[in-house]
């Protein structure tokens, strides 16, 4: 899936003998490399987006909060950090339906959603995600009608979006909890809609 | 900086590559690649530096790389522009793992 340039064993011996010389010298240290993979592969994901989201649901006073400045609403909740430092949170809404991308590189508030899927980072998705949002969105499954309008948000090094998903109907009595486990990653980057508990979804997507 | 990276609104990139239950890393270099840059980038140069130096690889190389590629060509810039390690002892210790795989 990586489609390298060059063969991927040259890469992981280029990058073996980086380590090595690194760890040698004293610049970095194995069991922090180890912490850094261990944190972003178990702990730092989607499922902090999801509170947020969750929470923005039931709580109106909260939601206010969260959409007014977001860097601060989340901050409440504890959930700041490495590449979330300044948030605004986007709301979708019957009227209006928001996406995020970053068209330079593929800033994204990690400490919420953690490390960006490929997708995200892909040329196809930075090229195309601002000129032709509704066919991009497609790809996804997703056809979101002519009335409706589409906001693209370009992130950038300072600044990353969170997308408000819309409450699924028939929701009216799960818990916050219950409410976040419907939350999906790709929701609250605006490629999908949060369906209902009747029909599959998972944390992970 | 008006590079290949500035790609918003580019024409012929293809569909959107969507890989189902995709792993955080896919690969341990990646991952390797991604502590070290991270590990370093809080310690000897900001994380803006990391980006600009992945926007400073020559265009055919960048259209034609994978993200974590470009990572470590970031990485590698920097950590010797820096003077923590020369390309020289990158190039040998590259020869002695290949030696004694």
């Amino acid at each position: 899936m990586a489609h390298t340039h060059r063969p991927e064993s040259e890469i992981a011996l280029r990058v073996k003998a980086i380590e090595s010389l690194l760890v040698e010298k004293g610049i970095v240290d194995p069991t922090t490399l180890d912490t850094i993979i261990e944190a972003y592969e178990h702990q730092i994901g989607p499922h902090n987006g999801a509170r947020i989201v969750a929470k923005a649901w039931v709580d109106a006073a909260y939601k206010q909060r969260l959409l007014a400045d977001g860097t601060s609403a989340i901050a409440e909740l504890g959930l700041t950090g490495f590449s979330s430092e300044h948030m605004v949170v986007v709301e979708n809404t019957p009227q209006v339906h928001n996406l995020i991308v970053c068209t330079l590189c593929s800033c994204y508030p990690w400490a919420i959603l953690g490390l960006p899927p490929t997708w995200y980072k892909s040329f196809a998705y930075r090229a195309r995600a601002v000129i032709e949002p509704r066919k991009v969105l497609q790809e996804f499954g997703l056809v979101i009608p002519d009335e409706v309008e589409i906001r693209v948000w370009d992130s950038n090094a300072d600044l990353r979006y969170l997308v408000l998903p819309e409450r699924p109907q028939g929701t009216e009595g799960l818990s916050e909890a219950a409410l976040a486990g419907l939350v999906t990653r790709n929701a609250m980057i605006g490629t999908v809609k949060v369906q209902p508990p009747e029909q599959p979804s998972t944390l992970a997507a | 900086m008006n590079g290949p990276h500035d790609m918003g609104g580019m024409h012929g990139m293809g569909p959107i590559p969507i890989e189902p239950d995709e792993p955080v890393f896919h690969s341990e270099w990646e991952a390797k690649v991604f502590a070290m840059s991270f590990a370093t980038f809080c310690n000897f140069f900001p994380v803006d530096e990391t980006r600009h130096a992945s926007e400073r690889m020559p265009p055919g190389d960048y259209l034609s790389s994978a993200y974590y590629e470009r990572w470590l060509y970031a990485l590698e810039l920097l950590i010797t522009e820096h003077n923590l390690v020369t390309p020289a002892e990158i190039e040998q210790r590259i020869a002695e793992l290949a030696q004694g795989e």
